[in-house]
């Protein structure tokens, strides 16, 4: 199985970086933007075969290490390998 | 009194607290690979600045998780303290052993430069060298040195004075005060520093250790440790 984990900040917390690309896009003309927010993508190759077992363990994964909870949320997305 | 300093791949400041714990004690401190599954009985375990495993992933991540940590947590909640400096203090939230993070500075900069501290709380090993309210000069350098934590917390950090250093301008003042600029990283309520619950764990972005020789022009930075080798003996 895959599974493609999103990790972004809390709505709330500050994004210094995403106001930067704000400011970039406005820079380039680009006006229609309102708010950019940053955050990681990340892919994993799993052995586990079965969906729900995989999704339980990249949940901990991500409560573990993946993401800081203090500041960030996480998505995580399960597929066919 | 015993110390030891952990060392991280990537760790760079582990043997500037060497050299001043050296000063301080008068014996060798341990230095302890961060691949060792236990560390010896010490009165004192110090977490180096530096950037552990590249800052791979968040700052501090990956080095919360590698095998010596899980003792020096252990020892940690056994009331032996516990000193985290820049690195070492994002390496103890990220171990759950201090509330918060240190996020993104919010000038986007690495900033790397003097800075002035008032010293909040002067009733610990870590600050009894300091009067409370001294104002001290050390050094900042890091990325990612903006403290942010829930509102809660923030609150139960100011009601216990778990707060340990500020960061203010010269003349004492925060940013809010009046010290225009004194804040170099966004740092919510212009903590520099703050205690664990138990008051035995102090984590904090500057450098005192590298201001702690007239040779490097300064030493605001060496009470710290010779508060702490009074107080552990």
């Amino acid at each position: 199985m895959k599974a493609k984990v999103h990790v972004t900040l809390k709505p709330g917390v500050l994004d210094p970086q995403g106001r930067a690309v704000l400011h970039a896009l406005e820079a380039l003309g680009f006006g229609g933007v309102d708010g950019v927010r940053q955050g990681k993508f990340i892919e994993l190759d799993l052995k586990e075969s079965d969906p729900k077992k995989a999704e339980a363990e990249v949940e901990d994964m991500c409560k573990k290490l993946l993401a800081n909870t203090v500041i960030e949320d996480y998505r995580v997305d399960i597929s066919e390998g | 009194m015993k110390a030891a300093v952990i060392v991280f791949p990537g760790s760079n400041c582990d043997r500037d607290v060497q050299v001043v714990l050296r000063e301080s004690m008068g014996s060798e401190p341990l230095m302890v690979w961060h691949g060792d599954a236990t560390l010896a009985d010490v009165d004192l375990i110090v977490v180096p600045g530096g950037f552990s495993y590249g800052d791979y992933l968040r700052s501090g991540a990956m080095a919360a998780q590698s095998p010596v940590m899980k003792d020096v947590v252990a020892k940690a909640k056994k009331g032996v303290p516990v000193l985290g400096i820049c690195n070492g203090f994002q390496v103890l939230t990220e171990c759950g052993l201090l509330p918060g993070v240190l996020m993104l500075n919010a000038g986007l900069k690495f900033v790397c430069k003097d800075i002035h501290l008032r010293t909040e709380a002067a009733d610990t090993p870590f600050t009894q060298g300091y009067d409370k309210g001294q104002v001290i000069r050390v050094p900042v350098a890091h990325h990612d040195g903006n403290y942010f934590t829930d509102d809660d917390t923030l609150k139960r950090l100011n009601d216990e004075n778990r707060v340990a250093f500020r960061y203010v301008n010269a003349d004492g003042q925060t940013s809010k005060e009046g010290g225009n600029g004194a804040n170099p990283n966004g740092s919510m309520d212009d903590i520099a520093g703050i205690f664990s619950a138990a008051r035995t764990v102090l984590g904090l972005m500057p450098h005192p250790e590298r201001l702690s020789d007239p040779a490097m022009g300064g030493t605001d930075g060496r009470p710290m440790f010779d508060g702490l080798v009074q107080a552990l003996g």
